[in-house]
């Protein structure tokens, strides 16, 4: 009773803080979409790397700092091998690396740490963070990139006979939107509908009985972290073809990390959700907080969204320790 | 054959509990420190002082703060650069708004303020724990970067967030040669070693390590975990706030916001690991790597003949470190201080092989 009433105050507080700007007057209805969107454009970036958090705590308990490092190492690997081949080829063959570095964190790190306390296996993929960060450049260099998919940059009007002014909407957003989605209904499919699929959530739901009923757990996690390494492609791809691929790419992985406590460390649906929730959360309290702030204290610029995000999941930690969708277990202390 | 404790008998309960029980032990702390405050000063370069040294003693005051709960209490953090800066910038406006105030004073006053901060953020240790403690020191890295970065007071106005601090004056002394900085450096750490090598033998060490080892067991033994953790967080955020003060005046003289940004939290947990985790003597050991690895590298390939970029050197570093890391999680979890503790233990019977 006590996590629903819990839940039902911080739900009211976050849509009145979404529909706060508009009832204010603070801003006008077009502008207030349009920076609505773009929170719901970041948002789905966090959600793709906060999906791979989730998929390899829940199969292996490993907190994988390293997501971030593996974002920007596969879409290094796709920018670079695009231009001297077809973009359809290189993906292909990221995905083939992105297999081959699942093979070998498993049996250099994971087999290894078997059995560790989650700290320690922590620490251990931030050494894999560093590792692939600095192999990452040496092979592929590390200047700024591009990844062209073809698809046209330049914003389109719509709405315009609604709003004053209409909305401006960017086709590249909308292509990575969808294929958001894509990855995510995939996603579902194979683990509901497939053999594999099957064994990653007996795996997730208890390895011991997974284990003793001859399902093989180091196997397990070289296709879970794979995965993951397909869906990290697959935001550093959408990433890279809007800002191109730097090294601040891999930095997008401290902002997952918030998402996937409002989401809860064990929830799929809760890393898309947190994801657009922070994404969201961040653009409206960057445009319409920040300023009232700046005023007020007489700050040098805004720029609240780089703790906002981890100020609303402290929030929930307080309030809601297992995040929206997490297991009600949790290691009280 | 030298190194060996036959005939040295406790017969006192203080005996027995002193810090270092072996008298080779204490004539080589004795000799160790005998050399490095008297003959020190004269023999090392210029060169050594300002880019291995003076960092290296800061940064093993720094490590040793945060090996006090990591090591000692298990509390993970990922956000002691983030008291560090507190330290610098307490410090910082401390000297300028009090300059009457002695720079040693000003230090404490720095740890304090920087212990109180570092009590704030771990409230939440009191309900949290492992990973989602991580997440919440992380987002003391970030609160803090953001707020020395933009609310102009703590930078005193300073158009481009950047501050630069005045010479070191200690009762007329003042610290502005690269040798007298190291004495002063030297001084400190030493002292506030000490001190933390006794705190973890004492009562408070122990319930430290109590909770790190099994909180719920520990809290039937009667230790209280709010009083462990908070003393923890608050001894440790101390030592990093003393550390960080000395990183901008000493060390820095001027800094920018960045300068204590989430890498150095991550490289003060790197020490650690590396160094040794639960150990005092490890901290200085990891330190002396972190700071001496990077120079080294960058110094190798012009001695093997090899041309490197800055960038390659960079990501070389980056994956060392990196394999390192998993290196010593794997095969040392007890790091540096382990292998120096098994070099004894063989040095002990050597040259005999019983």
């Amino acid at each position: 009773m006590k996590r629903n009433r819990n839940l039902i105050i911080l739900c009211v507080g976050l849509l009145a803080g979404l529909i706060a700007p508009l009832a204010t007057g603070a801003s006008d209805p077009g502008f207030y979409i349009e920076v609505l969107l773009g929170g719901l454009m970041a948002g789905v970036l966090y959600s793709l790397v906060a999906l791979g958090f989730v998929l390899i705590f829940k199969a292996s308990g490993v907190f994988n700092f390293a997501q971030g490092a593996m974002v920007l190492f596969a879409a290094l690997s796709v920018a670079r091998m695009a231009e001297v081949m077809p973009l359809w080829l290189a993906t292909l063959l990221a995905v083939g690396i992105m297999v081959v570095f699942a093979f070998i964190v498993e049996r250099l790190v994971l087999r290894p740490l078997v059995n560790q306390d989650p700290v320690v296996l922590l620490m251990a993929t931030l050494g894999v963070t560093y590792f692939l960060n600095g192999f990452g450049q040496t092979v592929w260099g590390s200047d700024i990139y591009e990844i062209n998919l073809g698809i046209a940059k330049e914003p389109v009007m719509i709405l315009q006979s609604v709003f004053q002014g209409g909305i401006l909407i960017n086709k590249d957003d909308v292509a990575a939107a969808i294929a958001a989605v894509v990855l995510v209904a995939l996603l579902a499919l194979f683990f509901q509908k497939t053999k594999t699929g099957r064994a990653l959530r007996a795996v997730a739901d208890d390895h011991l009985a997974a284990q003793s009923i001859g399902i093989p757990l180091n196997r397990i996690w070289v296709i879970v972290w794979s995965v993951a390494g397909v869906v990290a492609l697959v935001a550093g791809v959408i990433w890279g073809a809007k800002l191109g691929v730097q090294f601040s790419v891999s930095q997008v992985a401290l902002k997952a990390l918030p998402v996937v406590i409002l989401g809860g460390f064990t929830s799929i649906p809760g890393a898309i959700l947190g994801g657009l929730i922070i994404g969201v959360g961040e653009k409206m309290a960057e445009v319409f907080l920040a300023p009232i702030a700046v005023k007020a204290f007489d700050l040098a610029g805004g720029g609240i969204e780089n703790w906002f995000a981890y100020v609303l999941a402290l929030l929930f930690l307080l309030v809601l320790p297992e995040g929206l969708f997490g297991e009600k277990h949790i290691d009280r202390v | 054959m030298l190194y060996r404790e036959n005939g040295q008998f406790k017969t006192t309960y203080r005996q027995d509990q002193q810090m270092l029980p072996i008298l080779q032990d204490r004539i080589f702390m004795a000799l160790l420190l005998l050399f490095v405050f008297g003959a020190g000063p004269f023999i090392f370069s210029d060169y050594l002082f300002l880019s291995i040294l003076i960092p290296f003693l800061i940064l093993a005051l720094a490590a040793i703060g945060l090996n006090l709960l990591v090591g000692y209490c298990g509390q993970i953090s990922l956000g002691h650069g983030a008291f560090m800066s507190v330290g610098a910038y307490a410090a910082y406006n401390l000297a300028l708004r009090m300059p009457q105030l002695n720079f040693l004073v000003v230090l404490i006053l720095a740890g304090l303020i920087a212990a109180l901060v570092g009590l704030l953020f771990g409230i939440p240790s009191l309900r949290i724990r492992g990973l989602y403690l991580a997440v919440a020191t992380l987002a003391a890295q970030f609160f803090m970067d953001w707020t020395f970065a933009r609310v102009k007071w703590f930078t005193n106005y300073a158009p481009s967030g950047s501050v630069s601090t005045a010479t070191i004056d200690i009762f007329g002394w003042t610290v502005d040669t690269p040798v007298r900085k190291y004495l002063f450096l030297l001084a400190v750490v030493t002292v506030f070693a000490l001190v933390a090598k006794n705190l973890v033998r004492g009562h408070m060490g122990r319930a430290w390590m109590a909770m790190r080892d099994m909180d719920v067991a520990a809290e039937v033994i009667g230790i209280r975990p709010v009083y462990a953790k908070l003393t923890a967080f608050g001894v440790s955020s101390f030592y990093v706030g003393v550390a960080g003060a000395l990183w901008g005046f000493v060390y820095l003289g001027s800094w920018e916001p960045l300068a204590f940004d989430i890498n150095l939290s991550l490289n003060l947990l790197f020490m650690i690991i590396i160094g040794g985790m639960g150990s005092i003597l490890g901290s200085f050991f990891g330190a002396f790597f972190i700071v001496a690895l990077p120079i080294l590298l960058n110094q190798a390939p012009e001695w093997l003949g090899i041309h490197m970029s800055t960038a390659m050197v960079s990501n070389l570093e980056a994956m060392i470190f990196g394999s390192l890391i998993i290196f010593f999680l794997i095969v040392e979890p007890q790091g540096l201080a382990r292998l120096w503790a098994i070099g004894k233990e063989k040095l002990r019977l050597w040259p005999f092989p019983h």
